[in-house]
């Protein structure tokens, strides 16, 4: 019989055991419970209802019309002529077709008020991707970004997990309605150098999630001069940039630069992607804008290790440099998010509950302060707790996106049915109830 | 001088003092005045304009950071050491190739004085039958049909990052039965990523810390140094390998390798190997296999082994995967780590479809999570479950391809045999690695660069050097040739025969 020798176990890197891709954090361990029980129209009433994930399902119908009358698009025609090529085509430039549609999309999105060119357009396979890309690109190992919180969770994991680049949080509170200020931006600035990290840029999501509200204009110009003033890099993920409910309230910082006469652009980069205004995250569909021509060259040849699909691009490239589709398109979603809000504000308010003023996305921002025993973070998850077991929805608390004030929840509305929204309303509702009644 | 005089009024009186005082200022502003005038003009503010129609924007980006430093003042934004490297232009002559080929390309009617690309590893002898499987199956659309109607949502929402359930069966199915069926793969083991690109990063990122290395016999695949180094910040050491053993693999010289890598202080993490071989083509034998294994086992260290090629076997060898060994004796399973991918045996690079294949659930955890940043694309997921699922299909793909390959590579072997150009024995890969060295003026990198340019920009065919492989003898050239057509095979020899006219070797053949 052979003798049992102990085998030194392998080792795997750092990388592989850290703990930074933090799905140990409330705002995974909610989809988990929601996985377990998930709820369903007709045959689980009663399971969790999800409301921690930002998905568009709003247009569904307009993209299958889409597909329904253009079979070119999903296929390459009778006998596939154009296969060969596409399915050879792995050069990391991208289908010159499909950058130029992206471009003409980001373009009608902003109304024409600024102008894309496609060979800025670096592709990824999603805004993961491009944001870690950026990271990557822009920043080394120890190096620090300016974050202003509330932030999406995701950030912790996608901008420091294999880049091993910090991040320091730009406070922000509902004093001003959370808006970024040049105080705060210093004071986040002084804090990583007094911790000895070399600041490389700052980052923006505008449309901002988790707020749901756009940056304003004022906000901006100062992010921006701040940028300069420092000589640090600024990248702005416009990710929810065709999901705002007026045509005219987002201001993107391409426009900006526009009117700047592009001075100071080499330090701006743009991160898009079609998974929330188009509500396509499983086509893994990224983009990087760079106004700086090394960040551009280095990025495209980074996204070698994601790339997308060249079947994606060519049915993307045909489906939005469709005029009419994506201006129908663009136009609708906006109609159908900004009622679903509607819908959803009216509903919390009924139930006593006060949001963010927003403006964009695919969640609001909801203060539930009043309700929290104490003002602490373990006060809100605590009330988390009860309403993810007991009222049985996943919302996310404001702590997983580093908000400093405890009480703020995102509340997702675009990833369900008008009826599910209702059912999700009417809980929140008799849940309101029956602590008034206490 | 005449600065001093009203200074020294100043000391001595009111009327100097104020003298004494403005003419200095008004001195130090009327310098900065002078040059602020006389510093070079900033760069006129500009839309972003179109690129001008130089295809290769790493020239566009060498002139204007040049201009950058003149006209810039200090203060220029900066990026990151990482990126710099990776910004520097390519210097390499299988990325300059590559280009080369690209931008004149070859076409029998079109473009007949084109650069004849054998420098790419692509396969387009089948691609009549996915064609045709193409135009028989893809039906309407990608997308599902719930009671008739159609329905994005099974694509278009998130999906698992590591690839759906389905394309894991039909992968793990489809690995099988190109590896000889000797194999069973788990689809629970299974992780798909965006290629086999960054299935080898991934790797590197799970296996290894920044300063650390992997094992690399040589000659190999030339992407292996971005693969592997890029973002990772880990070494590759070569192994050499060498013509008089037909670039077998030894454990001597592995064994060496890690010594020497060890006593400079440099950790080894693992091996690295292909299989089959990239760019020689040839086969580790389960002997090999069981003796690398040993070694690692030894070492405590990780093997990596990528098997994209497997299913493009020409030779009359039978194609063991590292699996197969593993099975059948009792190594710890947790070292093993094998890559796989669709883009050579299936021909479909542009779809990006690869796979991590582990034994280790620790790294199968870790993996996962990391594919996020490089998952297949969901409408791909869909058509590769149905094309993977159609039996009948891929039996006749896999019989014809190999009948194909065999035939493209005896011929072309042939032909460069009637050139006095003789191949290293292989029994798999797109390519054949020949011998160039009698053709060469200097013994040497530089003599083996000068034909490559010589082939590339008279010839007007772009071959792959030894040197770009990190091979240690020079003279040897990756030819790939499962993107040639039978008639080009002549046009071929002939300005390979063009190219190195004068060199009497060729001449002498018999």
């Amino acid at each position: 019989m052979a003798i049992e020798i102990e085998q030194p176990r392998v080792g795997l890197s750092k990388v592989a055991v850290s703990k930074t891709h933090g799905e140990d954090s409330p705002y995974f361990a909610g989809w988990k419970a929601y996985d377990e029980n998930p709820y369903h129209e007709t045959s689980n009433q009663s399971g969790v209802i999800q409301m921690g994930l930002a998905e568009n399902q709003v247009s569904f119908d307009l993209l299958e019309k889409y597909l329904e009358e253009h079979s070119e698009a999903s296929s390459w025609g009778k006998g596939a002529p154009g296969f060969r090529e596409n399915a050879l085509f792995q050069d990391y430039h991208g289908l010159k077709s499909f950058r130029q549609a992206m471009a003409n999309f980001m373009e009608q999105i902003r109304g024409g008020r600024a102008k894309f060119d496609p060979d800025r357009i670096v592709l990824t396979a999603g805004a993961t991707a491009a944001n870690e890309l950026l990271t990557f690109i822009l920043a080394d190992p120890g190096d620090a970004l300016l974050i202003p919180t509330p932030y999406y969770p995701g950030f912790d994991r996608d901008l420091r997990w294999r880049t091993s680049v910090n991040i320091v949080p730009i406070h922000c509170d509902s004093s001003n309605n959370f808006q970024i200020t040049p105080e705060a931006m210093e004071a986040a600035y002084q804090s990583a150098e007094s911790m000895n990290l070399k600041v490389r840029g700052i980052l923006i999501t505008n449309p901002s999630n988790p707020l749901g509200a756009t940056i304003q204009r004022s906000a901006l110009e100062q992010i921006l001069d701040f940028a300069v003033n420092k000589n640090i890099h600024l990248v702005s993920d416009e990710i929810y940039s065709g999901s705002t409910f007026s045509s005219s309230e987002f201001i993107s910082i391409a426009e900006i630069l526009e009117t700047r006469g592009y001075k100071d652009a080499e330090r701006v980069h743009i991160v898009y992607s079609l998974s929330k205004d188009l509500g396509l995250p499983g086509f893994r569909v990224g983009t990087i804008y760079s106004y700086n021509d090394q960040v551009v060259t280095t990025a495209r040849r980074m996204s070698s290790f994601t790339l997308i699909s060249s079947q994606t691009q060519h049915l993307l490239a045909c489906m939005l440099s469709n005029k009419e589709f994506s201006e129908n398109y663009i136009k609708t979603n906006r109609e159908r998010l900004s009622k679903r809000y509607d819908m959803i504000i009216k509903g919390l308010k009924k139930a006593g509950i006060e949001c963010l003023k927003g403006n964009a996305g695919l969640f609001c921002w909801m203060n539930l302060s009043p309700l929290l025993e104490k003002p602490t973070r373990e006060s809100e998850l605590a009330l988390w707790k009860v309403i993810l077991n007991e009222v049985k929805l996943n919302i996310s608390p404001g702590s997983s996106c580093h908000c400093s004030e405890p009480g703020w929840f995102r509340v997702c509305f675009a990833n369900m049915s008008e009826q599910t929204l209702e059912i999700a309303l009417e809980r929140i509702h008799k849940f309101m109830e029956q602590r008034k009644r206490n | 001088m005449r600065l001093i005089v009203p200074l020294q009024g100043v000391v001595q009186g009111r009327g100097g003092l104020i003298l004494g005082s403005l003419i200095p200022c008004a001195l130090f502003y009327f310098l900065q005045l002078y040059l602020k005038r006389h510093r070079s003009p900033k760069p006129q503010s500009n839309p972003p304009s179109p690129t001008t129609s130089s295809p290769k924007l790493a020239e566009m980006t060498r002139t204007s950071s040049r201009s950058n430093l003149f006209s810039r003042s200090i203060g220029q934004v900066r990026i990151s050491s990482r990126a710099i490297s990776i910004a520097k232009p390519n210097e390499s002559p299988y990325y300059i190739g590559l280009d080369k080929a690209s931008e004149d390309p070859y076409d029998r009617l079109s473009n007949p004085d084109g650069v004849i690309q054998l420098g790419l590893s692509e396969n387009r002898l089948c691609f009549d039958l996915i064609e045709k499987w193409m135009s028989e199956n893809l039906g309407h659309s990608i997308t599902g049909r719930d009671n008739g109607e159609l329905n994005i949502n099974g694509i278009a929402t998130y999906q698992p990052f590591d690839g759906t359930m389905e394309l894991k069966l039909a992968m793990a199915g489809f690995m099988s039965h190109i590896m000889g069926g000797a194999v069973t793969f788990e689809p629970s083991q299974v992780v798909l990523t965006a290629g086999a690109t960054p299935a080898i990063e991934t790797l590197c990122f799970c296996l290894a810390d920044q300063g650390n290395a992997f094992l690399v016999p040589t000659p190999y695949y030339p992407g292996f140094d971005r693969d592997v180094k890029f973002r990772t910040g880990v070494e590759l050491i070569p192994v050499h390998c060498r013509s008089t053993d037909n670039f077998a693999l030894s454990i001597t010289a592995l064994d060496q390798a890690f010594n020497q890598t060890r006593k400079h202080g440099t950790k080894i993490r693992g091996i690295l190997l292909s299989n089959p071989a990239n760019p020689v083509g040839n086969l580790l034998s389960w002997e090999m296999l069981y003796a690398i294994l040993d070694f690692a086992r030894e070492k405590n260290i990780h093997v990596i082994s990528d098997e994209i090629f497997a299913g493009s076997m020409y030779g009359n060898e039978e194609f063991v995967s590292m699996a197969e060994v593993l099975d059948s004796e009792g190594f710890d399973k947790n070292r093993v780590h094998i890559v796989y991918g669709l883009s050579k045996d299936l021909s479909l690079p542009g779809f990006r479809v690869g796979v991590i294949y582990s034994f280790n659930e620790n790294v199968l955890a870790a993996a996962r999570k990391l594919t996020r940043f490089s998952s297949v694309s969901a409408p791909t997921q869909r058509l590769l479950v149905s094309m993977l699922s159609d039996a009948r299909f891929i039996e006749e793909y896999i019989k014809t391809n190999k009948r194909r390959l065999q035939n493209m590579h005896a011929l072309f072997v042939a032909g460069l045999k009637g050139l006095n150009i003789r191949c290293a024995d292989s029994s798999a890969g797109l390519y054949c690695w020949a011998d160039m060295s009698k053709l060469i003026s200097s013994y040497s990198e530089k003599g083996e660069l000068e034909l490559w340019d010589k082939l590339l920009n008279v010839g007007k065919i772009n071959v792959t050097p030894g040197s770009a492989c990190h091979c240690i003898e020079p003279g040897w050239f990756r030819c790939c040739f499962t993107t040639l057509a039978e008639e080009d095979i002549p046009v071929v020899l002939e300005r390979i025969r063009k190219a190195v006219e004068n060199t009497t070797d060729l001449l002498n053949s018999s």
